[in-house]
C-alpha cells in the first residue's frame, strides 16, 4: 500500500500519525505543501514532488495545518480520482463555518441558533435576533482566532466596524451565533468512521475553551447518546475522521458547534487513553484494503 | 554551533534537537520561546517557522 502524507509542516500529530502508519509497515512518502505544482489538466499520471506519480498512491492522508492549501489540493486530487482521508467534500463543508451549519440543519443536528449577514447594518439585525451575548466567528478560522463574544450594542458596532475595514472579503460575512452559557468547557469528541473512539472535556475559565488557548483536557466518557450525535454530525458533512465539537447548554444537552476535518489531537490521547493516531491509521488502511 | 548543537536563528542559544527530529519539523527554541522549523539534519539547518497564516488551523 502506497500512502502520502501531505503537510504544511511536520507537528506532533503527523509524527504520531507516521508512527502509526509504520507500525503496520507501511512508510508514507512525505510531500509539503509549499512544493505542490499541479497541472490540472494533465491528470494523475504526472509527477508529485516526491518523484511518483499521483497516480501510484492508494491514498492521500492530508493534514495541511494550512486549509486553503489542503483544501485545493483536494479539489484537484479527488478530480482525478486520487483517493484521500478526509474527501475535498467533507474538508470543503468542514472549513465553511456556512455550510457547516447548513449541513447540521439538514440533517437536524441540533446546533447554536445562528444567522449570516453581509453588512454592518444587516450584521447588528443579526446579533440582535440571536440577543446578546451573541457569538461572531470567521465563516473560515480555527484555534479560536478573531472569536468575539459581544454583550451590548456598544460593543457590536465597535467590533463591526474593526470587520469592516478589514480587507479580506471573508470578514464582511457575518456568522453570528447566539452564546451558548456552557459549564466552563465544551467536548471535543473525535469520531472514525462511524465510531466516536474518544472524547475530551476541555475545560477553561475563559469562555474560549480550545487547547489552543489554554484549555485543558480530561476524558469525557463516550457515552450512547454522545457518539450518537456525534456520528450523525460526521455523516452530515459527509464522513471520514473528523472531531466534533460541542456545546452543553443549560439543560444539559449536546449542541454541536464546530466540526473539523483535520484534527489535532496531541493532548487527547493520554487523558482518554485510546491512541488516537493508531485507531485512525488503522481505519483508514481498512477502508483503503476494502476497496482494493 | 557548539559540538554538533545548532543555534537558533533569531537568539544565538544552544537549541536541543530532538532525538526522533525530522526534516520540516517544528521545534521551539527553549531560551527565547521562537518557533523553527528544521530544514535538514545533515547538515542541521534550522530557519525561524513561518508566520501564522489566517486559514492556519484544524
Amino acid at each position: 500500500m502506497r500512502v502520502a502524507l501531505l503537510v504544511t509542516h511536520i507537528r506532533a500529530e503527523e509524527k504520531l500519525i507516521l508512527a502509526a502508519f509504520n507500525k503496520r509497515d507501511i512508510s508514507p512518502d512525505i510531500i509539503l505543501d509549499r512544493e505542490l505544482n499541479f497541472d490540472i489538466s494533465q491528470g494523475s499520471e504526472q509527477l508529485a514532488p516526491s518523484g511518483s506519480a499521483w497516480s501510484a498512491y492508494d491514498l492521500i492522508f492530508e493534514r495541511c495545518v494550512s486549509t486553503s492549501r489542503g483544501m485545493v489540493a483536494l479539489a484537484v486530487l479527488n478530480s482525478w480520482g486520487v483517493r484521500s482521508f478526509n474527501s475535498f467534500e467533507t474538508a470543503a463543508i468542514c472549513a465553511d463555518k456556512v455550510r457547516t451549519s447548513i449541513a447540521l440543519t439538514q440533517s437536524g443536528i441540533p446546533q447554536p441558533h445562528t444567522r449570516v449577514a453581509f453588512t454592518p447594518d444587516s450584521a447588528m439585525q443579526a446579533i440582535e435576533d440571536v440577543k446578546y451575548p451573541a457569538v461572531l466567528k470567521p465563516v473560515t478560522g480555527s484555534w479560536g482566532r478573531l472569536l468575539a463574544r459581544v454583550h451590548n450594542r456598544d460593543s457590536a458596532e465597535a467590533i463591526l466596524e474593526h470587520r469592516q475595514t478589514l480587507g479580506d472579503y471573508n470578514h464582511h460575512i457575518y456568522y453570528v451565533q447566539e452564546y451558548v452559557d456552557k459549564p466552563g468547557r465544551d467536548i471535543r469528541a473525535f469520531v472514525v468512521g462511524d465510531r466516536t473512539i474518544a472524547a475530551i472535556y476541555r475545560a477553561s475559565n475563559h469562555w474560549i475553551t480550545n487547547t489552543a488557548r489554554g484549555g485543558q483536557a480530561t476524558n469525557c466518557p463516550v457515552t450512547e447518546q454522545l457518539d450518537e450525535i456525534c456520528v450523525k454530525a460526521a455523516e452530515a458533512v459527509g464522513g471520514g475522521i473528523l472531531a466534533i465539537d460541542l456545546l452543553e447548554d443549560a439543560q444539559g444537552n449536546f449542541v454541536v458547534n464546530e466540526i473539523n476535518h483535520t484534527m489535532e489531537f496531541r493532548n487527547s490521547s493520554e487523558p482518554t487513553g485510546v491512541d488516537i493516531a493508531q485507531e485512525t491509521i488503522d481505519y483508514v488502511i481498512e477502508q483503503i484494503e476494502v476497496i482494493a | 554551533m557548539t559540538d554538533g548543537t545548532p543555534l537558533c536563528p533569531e537568539c544565538d542559544a544552544d537549541v536541543d534537537m530532538p532525538l526522533d527530529a525530522m526534516e520540516n519539523e517544528l521545534i521551539s527554541c527553549a531560551e527565547c520561546g521562537i518557533e523553527l522549523e528544521i530544514m535538514s539534519l545533515d547538515p542541521i539547518e534550522l530557519e525561524l517557522a513561518p508566520e501564522v497564516e489566517e486559514d492556519w488551523g484544524e
